[in-house]
C-alpha cells in the first residue's frame, strides 16, 4: 500500500491542496447557522430589516466563495487522482515487461490485465473521492459539534454523546454486512457459473439426458443465493431505521435541554435553531461518510492488489554486458538440464543432455505433457533451468545480456497470435528496421507470399486484434514468417504450422532448409512427417529424453519413437513385423 | 462513472406498455408485497416529513427566559418520539419487504430462464452467444429487480415526499413556499447543463479507455511474445502515448462532472438564504414563527432530493424495462416441438437415413438428398474437409436439429415418434469439444449414470486410460476440476471414460480423440475398438489412419457423400479419399 505514495508524490502540491479547499467550503457551510441565528435573535428581535439584509447578503456571498473554494478542490482532486492513476498504470505496464515468464505464469495474464484496468480505475475513483470527501464529512460532524460547544456547553454534550453512538452503529453495521456482501458475491458467481456451464455444455446434457438434475443443481445454487442476499439484506436495512432514531432521540434531548437552558436566560430561541441545524447537517454527512467508507474500503483492496504486482520482482537476473562471444561449432548444448515449473511437483525436464551442431536441423517429438515445448523454452531463457547448463554457441545462456539473447533466437510458439495494425507493423515487430523487401523475403520463405499478395492493400492489410481476419494457417504462417524477418541464428518452430496442410508445410520446411547463413532449426512436432529428415531427433518420453539421433537410427533403437511411428503409419507396423527389419514406411510412403 | 460505462437500452414507447403489463402479470404473487411496500413507503416519508413540523412547535415553546412552556413542548417531543419511531418501524418494514420482492423475482426469473433454456432448440442456442444469454439470466435480472422494482417504490415515495413537502410548506407560509418552487428549476438547468458537458467528456474518455484496454489486452495478453521479440520498449512507448492521451480525457472528464455537485449546492444555499431573508422579515408581522423557520430552513435543505430521486429513478427504471425486454425475448422464445413418448425396447441400432435435406441458414444449402442405411453393429466412419456437414449428421441423429425434409429411423421407427430422451439416451455421444462441469472427477465421469460404484468407475477409467492421471490427481476421483486444471486431452479422456462408463447402445465419436498424443490415442482406440463391437457407430476423424477399421467410410463434401465404401475399396478407387489419405502421409 505504502508502496504506491510513491506515485502520488509527483502531484503533492495538488493532493494537500484539494482537501485543504474542501475544508474551508466545510468552514463556510458551518458557519451558516450561525448567521440564521445572528439573523433570528438580532435582526427580528430588534425588527432590524438592515441587518436582516447584511445577513441574507453575507449568506450570499458565503455560498459564492463556498462554491469556489469547492470547485479549485475538485480540480485538484481530478488532477492528482488521475495523474496518480496514470503514473500507476504505467510503472505497472512497464513493470510487467520486466517479468519473466516463471512470474507470468503465476500471475496469469487475466489478472494482470484486470488489475491493470479496473482495478487501478477504482484506485483512482477511492483517491478521488477520498481527496474530496474523506475530510469534509469528518468535519462537518466534528465541526458541528464544535460550533454546538460555542453556542452552549451544556446542550453540545447531547452531541458529545450522540456522534460516537451513531459511529459506532454504522460502523458494526458495515462490518458485519462487508463480509457477507462477498459471500454473496460469490453465490452470484457460482450462479453465473452453472448458468454458462449449462450453455456450453448444453449438448453433453441433453445426450445424457440430465436436464432435470441440471435444473435443479441450479435451484439449489439460486436459492442459497436468494437466502444470503435477504440474510444481509435484513442486516443493512437496519442503518437507516436506527440511525434515523438514534439522531432524532438525540434531537429531543438537545431541545428539552436547550428548552431549560432558555428558560433560565442562558440561551436564545435562535441558538436553539442553529444547534438543530446542526444536527441536521449531521445526519446528512454521516450517511455519506458511511457510503464513502465502503466504496473507499473496495479501493484499498484494489491497491493491494495493484501493490501486489508491482512486488512481483522478476526471478531473471542479466549481466550488464554479454560476455566475450566464444564462437566454437555449438549452436546450443543442454548439459544435466533438469527443469520444474514454480508450483508442479515433478519436474518436466529431467536430466537432459545434448549438442547441436550449427546449421543442423533438429526435430523434436513426443506424448502431449512429454515437455517438447518446456525444452525449446529454455534456450531463449524463457525460463532457468534448476539443474544443469544450457550453452549458446559455447556460452552458458545466462552471460548474454536480454537484447543479445533476443537477437539471436526466434522463436515461434504453438499458439500464433498476431496484433491489430497492419501486416507490416506485425512484421516488424522482427525488426523495427526491416525494408519491405527483407519482409517480402520473410513471407516467401514462410509460405506467405501468396496470403498477402490477395490482401487488399497487401502488407498494409489491417488485421484485427488478434488476427481474427486471418484463418488458423494465414495466421501461423505470418507468425513465422514475422520471426524469419528478424533474421535469427536460432529458430524454433513449437509446433507452429499445425494448420497448414501438408503440401504447404512440406514446401515450408524445404524453404526453411534452403535458408542461407548456417541458421540452426528447432521443430517441434506432432506428426513423424514433420521432422523425419531432421539431423538429429529428440524423442522425449515423461521429460526425459528417450533417444536422440536420426529417424533411422531412432527407429532401430527408440521403442517410444517406434511406438510413435506406428501410431501414424499402421501398415509399416505390419511391414516392420514380417520383415523384422526397418521399414521405409511402406505403401504410405508413395 | 460506472453510470457512464453502462450500455443504455432504449425502447420506444408502445413496447414499454406491453413489458409493463408483462411485468405485473409475472409479479402476480407479489403484488401484496408490493402494495404494502408502499404503503410503508408512504407513512415512513410523511412521517419522516412530519417530524421538522412537530420539531419547529417544540422550538416555538421555548420563547426566552422564563417564558417556556414546558407541557406543551413535553407533548411535542411525545408526539415526536412516536413518529420517529414509527416512520422507522415502517421503512424498516419497508426495505425487508422490498428486500424479499426483488430477490424472490430475480430468483424466479432466472430459474425459470434455467428451465427454458432445457428445452429451447440448439438453433436458437447455437445462434446466441453464451455471454449474451448469461448476461440475460444474471445481469439483466438484477438490474430489472433493482431497477424497476425497487424504482417503483423509490418513485412512489419520492412523489410522495414532494407532495407532502410542498403541502407542509404551504402550510407554514405561502409566499416563501412559492419562491422555492419557483427557484427549484435553476438548479435542475444548471445540473442538466454540466451533465450535458461531461457527458461529451466521457464519451472521449471512454474512447480513450476502449483503446488502452485494448492495447492492454494484446501486449499483456500476450506478454510472452513481446518478450520473444524484445518488443517490451516499443510496447511500453506505445503504451506511454495512449496513457497521457488517457489522462488527458480522465481529468476533464472527472474534473466536470464532479462540477455537479457543488453547482447545486451553491443554488441550494442560494434559496436556504432567501427563505432565512423572507422568513426573518415575515417574523415580526406575525405570519411565521421562529418554529415555522426553522421548519422552512430544513425543507429548503432537502427539498433537491425527491427531485434527483425521481429523474435517476426514471432513468433507471427505463433501463430496468430494456432489461426486461431482453429477459421477455429469451423466455418467450419457442420452446422444441413437443416430445413424443415412444421408447425403444432394446435398440438394435438399425439406422436409416432417407432423402434428408438440411441446413442451418434456410438460404444456403447445406445437406442434401442424403440417404444412408446402417445395418446394427456397423461402423460407420465420417471424414472430409472442414465445413462438409459432418458434425451437422451428428445434430440430426441426435435430434438437436431437425430435419428439413426427409426421415431418419432408428430401428425401423422414425425419430420424431420416439421421446428425446429415449432417442439420445441410445447413443453414446463423445464431441471435439470438451465440456467439463464444475465438480469432482467423479461427478463428472458418473454424469450419465450417477448412482455408478467406484469399482465401476475405474473401471471405465483404466479402459479410457484416463485412470493413470486421476490417480495422479491430489485428490483422486474426488478433485474438484476447474476449467484450467487439467489440459485438453485429459479432459478429452474423461469425456471418453464418461461414455465407457454408460456402455449404450450406440456411439457418436466426433473428433472424440483429436487432443490426445497419438500413442495415448491407439491405447484408447483399442478400448473403442472394444466397446464398438457389435454397437452401431458413427466416427467423425481427421487423423484417417483412426477410421481405417470401419464397416463404411462416408467421404463428404459440401454437404454430400461423394464417396462411400471400405478404406480398402476408397484406396483402389484413387478418388477423393486417396488423395486425403496420400497427402497426410506424404513424408516430406
Amino acid at each position: 500500500m505504502k508502496s504506491l505514495a510513491v506515485y502520488l508524490r509527483r502531484y503533492r502540491k495538488e493532493s494537500v491542496l484539494a482537501p485543504l479547499f474542501k475544508l474551508l467550503e466545510v468552514v463556510f457551510d458551518l458557519l451558516v447557522p450561525i448567521v440564521v441565528a445572528q439573523m433570528i435573535d438580532v435582526g427580528v428581535e430588534n425588527n432590524d430589516k438592515p441587518y436582516i439584509l447584511g445577513c441574507f447578503l453575507i449568506l450570499l456571498l458565503m455560498a459564492a466563495v463556498g462554491m469556489g473554494c469547492s470547485f479549485t478542490a475538485q480540480f485538484f482532486a481530478a488532477k492528482a487522482s488521475v495523474g496518480f492513476a496514470a503514473a500507476l498504470r504505467q510503472a505497472m505496464f512497464d513493470h510487467v515487461q520486466t517479468l519473466s515468464f516463471t512470474e507470468l505464469d503465476t500471475l496469469g495474464s487475466d489478472t494482470l490485465i484486470t488489475r491493470l484496468t479496473d482495478d487501478v480505475n477504482q484506485v483512482q475513483n477511492g483517491l478521488n473521492l477520498g481527496l474530496r470527501l474523506l475530510l469534509r464529512s469528518p468535519l462537518i460532524v466534528f465541526g458541528a459539534m464544535l460550533m454546538a460547544f460555542t453556542i452552549n456547553v451544556r446542550c453540545a454534550l447531547v452531541f458529545a454523546v450522540a456522534i460516537p453512538v451513531l459511529l459506532a452503529v454504522t460502523f458494526t453495521i458495515m462490518l458485519v454486512s462487508i463480509p457477507l456482501f462477498k459471500k454473496a458475491q460469490a453465490g452470484l458467481d457460482r450462479v453465473t457459473g452453472l448458468t454458462r456451464e449449462n450453455l456450453t455444455g448444453v449438448r453433453v446434457i441433453r445426450a445424457f439426458c440430465r436436464e432435470a438434475q441440471s435444473v435443479s443443481e441450479f435451484e439449489v445454487s439460486n436459492r442459497t443465493l436468494t437466502k444470503l442476499n435477504e440474510f444481509v439484506g435484513r442486516i443493512s436495512a437496519l442503518l437507516n431505521p436506527l440511525t434515523y432514531v438514534l439522531i432524532n432521540l438525540a434531537t429531543v434531548f438537545l431541545i428539552s435541554n436547550a428548552a431549560v437552558q432558555v428558560n433560565l436566560g442562558g440561551m436564545q430561541q435562535g441558538q436553539v435553531v442553529a444547534l438543530y441545524n446542526y444536527m441536521l447537517q449531521i445526519i446528512v454527512e454521516l450517511i455519506k461518510l458511511a457510503s464513502l467508507i465502503i466504496t473507499l474500503n473496495k479501493s484499498m483492496a484494489c491497491a493491494e492488489r495493484v501493490a501486489g504486482v508491482l512486488q512481483v520482482k522478476t526471478s531473471m537476473a542479466y549481466p550488464a554486458e554479454s560476455s566475450d562471444l566464444a564462437d566454437g561449432d555449438d549452436a546450443v548444448q543442454f548439459q544435466n538440464v533438469t527443469f520444474a515449473y514454480k508450483g508442479a511437483g515433478a519436474p518436466s525436464l529431467r536430466n537432459i543432455s545434448f549438442t547441436v551442431k550449427k546449421g543442423q536441423t533438429v526435430g523434436i517429438i513426443g506424448g502431449t505433457g512429454s515437455g517438447k515445448t518446456t525444452l525449446v523454452s529454455l534456450i531463449p531463457r524463457f525460463y532457468d533451468a534448476d539443474a544443469g547448463r544450457v550453452l549458446i554457441d559455447g556460452q552458458d545462456v545466462k552471460s548474454y545480456t536480454r537484447e543479445a539473447l533476443c537477437e539471436k533466437i526466434g522463436v515461434v510458439q504453438q499458439k500464433s497470435v498476431l496484433f491489430k495494425g497492419s501486416i507490416r507493423d506485425n512484421l516488424k515487430w522482427g525488426d523495427e528496421n526491416a525494408a519491405d523487401g527483407a519482409l517480402w523475403d520473410a513471407l516467401e520463405t514462410a509460405q506467405a507470399g501468396d496470403v498477402v499478395r490477395d490482401k487488399p492493400g497487401q502488407l498494409d492489410f489491417k488485421l484485427e486484434q488478434g488476427g481474427k481476419n486471418l484463418s488458423g494457417g494465414q495466421k501461423q504462417r505470418l507468425s513465422i514468417a514475422r520471426a524469419l524477418v528478424k533474421k535469427p541464428e536460432i529458430l524454433i518452430l513449437d509446433d507452429s504450422a499445425s494448420a497448414l496442410d501438408f503440401a504447404t508445410d512440406a514446401a515450408l520446411r524445404k524453404a526453411i532448409r534452403g535458408l542461407g547463413g548456417g541458421v540452426t532449426t528447432f521443430l517441434v512436432s506432432q506428426r513423424i512427417a514433420g521432422i523425419r529428415q531432421a539431423d538429429q531427433i529428440l524423442v522425449l518420453g515423461n521429460g526425459s529424453l528417450a533417444g536422440c539421433g536420426t529417424h533411422e537410427a531412432l527407429m532401430e533403437s527408440c521403442a517410444i519413437y517406434r511406438e510413435i511411428y506406428f501410431s501414424q503409419f499402421p501398415e509399416a507396423r505390419a511391414a516392420y513385423a514380417q520383415v523384422g527389419e526397418t521399414p521405409e514406411g511402406g505403401k504410405a510412403n508413395g | 462513472m460506472g453510470k457512464a460505462a453502462q450500455i443504455k437500452y432504449r425502447l420506444s414507447q408502445n413496447n414499454s406498455v406491453i413489458i409493463l403489463k408483462k411485468l405485473f402479470r409475472m409479479i402476480g404473487k407479489y403484488k401484496i408485497i408490493l402494495g404494502l411496500s408502499i404503503l410503508f413507503a408512504s407513512v415512513s416519508v410523511i412521517l419522516q416529513l412530519y417530524v421538522p413540523i412537530l420539531f419547529g412547535s417544540a422550538i416555538d415553546e421555548i420563547i426566552a427566559a422564563g417564558r417556556v412552556d414546558f407541557t406543551s413542548m413535553w407533548g411535542y417531543l411525545r408526539q415526536i418520539l412516536v413518529a420517529v419511531a414509527a416512520s422507522a418501524l415502517a421503512s424498516w418494514g419497508m426495505s425487508l419487504l422490498n428486500n424479499r420482492m426483488t430477490y424472490r423475482i430475480v430468483q424466479d426469473l432466472r430459474a425459470q430462464a434455467m428451465r427454458h433454456i432445457q428445452v429451447l432448440p440448439l438453433s436458437y442456442l447455437d445462434r446466441h452467444s453464451t455471454g449474451d444469454i448469461v448476461s440475460r439470466i444474471i445481469a439483466d435480472t438484477g438490474i430489472l429487480s433493482d431497477g424497476l422494482l425497487l424504482g417503483f417504490t423509490q418513485l412512489f415515495s419520492g412523489i410522495v415526499t414532494l407532495v407532502a413537502t410542498l403541502i407542509f410548506m404551504f402550510s407554514k407560509n405561502f409566499w416563501i413556499t412559492l419562491m422555492v418552487i419557483v427557484l427549484t428549476p435553476v438548479s435542475f438547468l444548471v445540473a442538466k447543463f454540466i451533465a450535458s458537458r461531461s457527458f461529451r467528456m466521457f464519451h472521449r474518455q471512454s474512447e480513450a479507455r476502449g483503446r488502452q484496454t485494448a492495447l492492454i489486452e494484446e501486449m499483456i495478453g500476450n506478454q510472452k511474445v513481446v518478450r520473444a521479440f524484445g518488443y517490451e520498449k516499443r510496447a511500453s512507448d506505445r503504451f506511454a502515448a495512449v496513457n497521457e492521451e488517457l489522462r488527458q480525457c480522465s481529468q476533464q472528464a472527472v474534473f466536470y462532472s464532479s462540477l455537479t455537485n457543488p453547482s447545486t449546492r451553491f443554488v441550494n444555499n442560494v434559496i436556504y438564504a432567501g427563505v432565512a431573508l423572507i422568513g426573518a422579515f415575515l417574523i415580526p408581522g406575525g405570519a411565521l414563527t421562529v418554529g415555522g423557520l426553522s421548519v422552512l430552513l430544513s425543507y429548503a435543505n432537502q427539498y433537491m432530493k425527491p427531485f434527483n430521486d425521481i429523474s435517476s429513478v426514471v432513468t433507471e427504471m427505463q433501463n430496468a424495462l430494456a432489461c426486461a425486454a431482453r429477459i421477455f425475448d429469451l423466455l418467450e422464445q419457442a420452446p422444441e416441438t413437443p416430445d413424443a413418448d415412444g421408447k425403444l425396447e432394446t435398440v438394435r441400432g438399425e439406422v436409416d437415413i432417407r432423402n434428408v435435406d438440411f441446413s442451418y441458414d434456410k438460404s444456403r444449402r447445406l445437406i442434401e438428398n442424403f440417404n444412408l442405411h446402417v445395418q446394427p453393429g456397423m461402423r460407420v466412419a465420417i471424414v472430409g474437409p472442414t465445413g462438409c456437414g459432418k458434425t451437422t449428421l451428428i445434430n440430426l441423429l441426435m435430434r438437436f436439429y431437425d430435419v428439413d425434409s426427409g426421415a431418419i429411423d432408428v430401428d425401423g421407427r422414425a425419430i420424431p415418434t420416439l421421446s428425446r430422451h429415449a432417442l439420445r439416451s441410445s447413443f453414446g455421444m463423445v464431441l471435439q469439444d470438451t465440456w467439463i462441469k464444475q465438480g469432482t472427477v467423479r461427478d463428472n465421469i458418473c454424469f450419465g449414470r450417477p448412482d455408478a460404484k467406484d469399482a465401476e468407475i475405474i473401471r471405465a477409467a483404466r479402459e479410457a486410460h484416463s485412470w493413470e492421471f486421476i490417480e495422479r490427481l491430489p485428490q483422486g476421483l474426488d478433485t474438484v476440476l476447474h476449467e484450467d486444471s487439467i489440459s485438453q486431452g485429459q479432459k478429452q479422456l474423461l469425456c471418453i471414460t464418461r461414455v465407457m462408463l454408460c456402455l449404450p447402445p450406440m456411439l457418436i465419436l466426433d473428433e472424440a480423440t483429436s487432443s490426445i498424443d497419438t500413442r495415448t490415442e491407439l491405447q484408447v482406440q483399442e478400448a473403442f475398438d472394444k466397446l464398438m463391437q457389435g454397437r452401431t457407430s458413427f466416427v467423425v476423424a481427421h487423423r484417417l489412419s483412426t477410421v481405417r477399421n470401419a464397416s463404411l467410410i462416408l467421404v463428404m463434401r459440401d454437404g454430400k457423400v461423394i464417396e462411400q465404401g471400405r478404406h480398402e475399396e476408397l484406396l483402389a478407387k484413387g478418388g477423393f479419399y486417396s488423395d486425403l489419405y496420400n497427402s497426410q502421409f506424404q513424408p516430406s
